[in-house]
């Protein structure tokens, strides 16, 4: 019944395999851009087939092995796929919003030199992706984690040329990795444990959720969450190792919309939601998550406030919604969790190929303050660009509403949430609200501030990037109501589509909202929504009404602007605190041990030759009967030898 | 009476001037002298076995001694006709082109 669950992933890498091995012999754009997205569209379509049926199908969980991987003592791994309602989503988001974000490079990357690479590196991604959240182990999981690392690094540094995109790029990898090692050591404290404690041996997902309950509820669980999340804080750009994704920005913008926004940065919570028994067992862990989630929610909006650079705001946007995600994960608002998932993959992915497009018409400009009036010129993008940001900023009705929403409800309500948690999420919506109208403002309405250089070649763009762009903001506008609540009259189709998935844990470990009357519930959302309203007012006061308001109010509040345009110094700190030390050490790795010890040791063995050579070649005199004596000697040491052994 | 030891060492002290003749001479025709002298010297304590031992086995390798002494002989004085076209002397303090 689902024989080829291994297509899904298997197109994209042929797709890569194909384009990276003959790409520069091919060299026809078209053809290039065709093998790569019809790819990911004949993935996209297996996909639907078997989304479709898994929705008619009673039994919700299919796992497919394809063959063993390896076999090592207690250790037992396969290519294995599991298909399951959470995997079946997010194939369905993988595919399809990857494949309009191939359609949109064809157009976006047209002319560029390596357009090959590029596509190479994106069916690469895609095949990483989709390995990530099909497997049904912890080490093909593990392998999608670090493949989708590695393209991010390969895609970041695609204008290598560029000394910023290449530190970007080694800036992504380097950090992911410190959560990468978080991943590992939950993987093996988790198949040690399980397995010396209770006889289990496994990495097997649906073995880990038929018996994960055996370890408890204490340390062990909470060790082994806790290093997972280590893991995704890495991967979804959270406190502390968020940093890498503003600087991820060098990329080219397709990229920045796929990768960091729509997928990879969602790996961490995919993982928490695939672990979701193993989560709910540890209490601990799960405030850590929520309150990193609120922190990293705010911090990251109050940095986006100020920035200038369009796809800097969207980045730090980006940084802002995965923390509502992890939020969600950590009140045990699973479902909710997942279903702010697709519906910001679908408005974030639309916003950055927006911004996108609307880089591309400025022939390059990326700086807010050079641009404004872009309304007229480019209708297109302008709409989709608007319903995208109606939506992340949570107006009733578009999608982003009732993701969020639900968010904030589980914050305030669920046991594992609290008042404060809510708070400090509903001041980052108001946020989020302000810093995306700022950026419609600044881009789209007011008075025109382009450049000269920038106005030759202004214009809208071509129908395979407006196309994609309708597509996704049509999403965003109708995505949300897969989830409408109850009390608004719907019946939360997403819930019940992921109660397989998240039911047992939430049930065994009692997460629910505590008995709020709805007059509560009403009176929260009306809250959330006022203060989006109160935040797009603000921007439309200081950015339409009364421009000038901006630089009075930086000039009055300099210190505090200055910190936050600065990204709050955090670069520089981790720059005191690690990377100085961590070169330091290389230095002296380098001078000392490399340079002295080991160049010294093998150079050393060279010099020993020369000198003993020099020393033992005064025995070659040239003097026959110096040959003759030492022949003489020799037999003479010879017999008597012979003769006192016997 | 004169016992196998009197040949023996007679073999022996032969031998040993041949070798001192090897070692000490310069004239290349002088140390092949002391080689034929060495090989007779062998040829001695052979021939001394033989008769002691009653087999004749010693004789027989006597005959394959000077052979080789003859073929060795004529091979040596060829390669010292070669020398004297080359440098004018058969002195082999002479011949030490291979030194360090």
């Amino acid at each position: 019944m689902y024989e080829n669950l291994w297509l899904i992933p298997f197109f994209p890498l042929l797709g890569s395999i194909i384009n990276g091995l003959f790409g520069k012999k091919i060299r026809n754009e078209k053809i290039i851009g065709g093998i790569g997205t019809a790819a990911i569209v004949a993935s996209f379509l297996v996909s639907c087939t078997y989304f479709f049926r898994l929705l008619d199908d009673s039994e919700k969980v299919h796992q497919k092995v394809l063959i063993s991987w390896m076999k090592v003592g207690n250790l037992n791994l396969d290519w294995g796929f599991l298909l399951d309602p959470l995997s079946a989503l997010m194939i369905m988001i993988i595919t399809g919003v990857g494949s309009l974000i191939h359609l949109y490079s064809v157009g976006y990357m047209h002319g560029e030199d390596g357009f090959y690479r590029y596509f190479s590196y994106l069916n690469l991604f895609c095949f990483s992706m989709l390995m990530l959240v099909l497997g049904n182990n912890a080490m093909v999981m593990f392998l999608g984690w670090e493949g989708v690392g590695l393209c991010s690094y390969l895609l970041i540094g695609y204008y290598f040329q560029k000394k910023s995109a290449g530190d970007a790029a080694k800036k992504a990898f380097v950090v992911n990795r410190v959560g990468d090692f978080g991943f590992l050591l939950g993987i093996f404290t988790l198949f040690w444990t399980l397995g010396t404690n209770h006889g289990i041996w496994t990495l097997n997902f649906v073995e880990i959720s038929e018996h994960g309950h055996l370890l408890g509820t204490g340390g062990v669980v909470t060790l082994i969450t806790l290093c997972f999340f280590l893991g995704a804080t890495g991967k979804s750009a959270q406190i502390p190792l968020y940093t890498w994704l503003p600087d991820a920005m060098e990329g080219p913008t397709p990229v920045s919309a796929l990768i960091h926004a729509a997928t990879m940065v969602t790996a961490g919570v995919y993982m928490i939601g695939r672990m979701n028994g193993l989560f709910a067992a540890a209490p601990d862990t799960m405030m850590v998550i929520a309150v990193v989630g609120a922190a990293t929610a705010i911090f990251a909006a109050s940095i986006g406030l100020v920035q200038n650079d369009i796809k800097r705001v969207l980045a730090y946007s980006t940084v802002s919604q995965l923390g509502f995600m992890f939020m969600a994960m950590g009140v045990g608002a699973f479902t909710a969790g997942v279903f702010h998932l697709m519906t910001h993959a679908f408005f974030k992915a639309c916003l950055f190929l927006g911004s996108g497009s609307v880089i591309h018409a400025l022939s390059g400009e990326q700086d807010m303050r050079y641009m404004g009036g872009l309304k007229k010129h480019m209708p297109y993008t302008w709409i989709t660009f608007l319903v995208s940001t109606l939506a992340i900023a949570g107006i009733p009705g578009l999608a982003g509403f009732f993701s969020k929403d639900e968010i904030l409800w589980w914050s305030f309500a669920s046991n594992l949430g609290s008042g404060w948690i809510w708070l400090v999420g509903a001041l980052a919506a108001g946020m989020t609200a302000f810093y995306m109208f700022r950026l419609v403002f600044m881009t789209f309405y007011g008075k025109e501030r382009i450049t000269d250089h920038a106005r030759h070649h202004l214009h809208e763009s071509p129908f395979v990037i407006t196309l994609p762009l309708m597509i996704l903001a049509l999403l965003a506008l109708i995505g949300g109501y897969v989830g409408v609540p109850a009390i608004l009259g719907g019946s939360n189709h997403i819930h019940h589509y992921l109660e397989p998935v998240f039911g047992q844990a939430v049930e065994r470990y009692g997460i629910a909202t505590g008995h709020y009357s709805h007059a509560l519930e009403y009176g929260l959302m009306s809250v959330s929504v006022g203060i989006a309203l109160v935040g797009i007012f603000l921007a439309y006061t200081l950015y339409i009404k009364r421009p000038e308001l901006p630089a009075q109010l930086a000039e009055r509040f300099q210190g505090l602007y200055r910190a936050i345009l600065n990204k709050w110094y955090v670069d520089e700190l981790y720059d005191v605190l690690f990377v100085n030390s961590t070169k330091r050490l290389g230095t002296f790795l380098w001078k000392s041990f490399d340079v002295l010890i080991v160049d010294g040791i093998v150079n050393g063995a060279g010099k020993l030759t020369r000198g003993v050579s020099r020393a033992m070649r005064y025995s070659q005199t040239g003097f026959v009967h110096n040959y003759a004596f030492t022949m003489v000697i020799g037999v003479v040491l010879a017999l008597a030898i012979f003769a006192f052994r016997h | 009476m004169i016992t196998l030891n009197h040949y023996l060492v007679l073999s022996a002290i032969l031998f040993s001037l041949g070798t001192l003749g090897v070692l000490t001479r310069r004239n290349a025709i002088v140390i092949f002298m002391s080689v034929e002298l060495m090989l007779n010297a062998v040829n001695l304590s052979f021939i001394t076995f033989s008769s002691f031992l009653g087999n004749l086995d010693g004789q027989v390798f006597v005959f394959f001694v000077m052979a080789v002494a003859a073929a060795e002989a004529a091979v040596g004085l060829a390669l010292m006709i070669a020398f004297h076209r080359n440098k004018d002397s058969i002195d082999v303090e002479e011949f030490n082109l291979l030194k360090w």
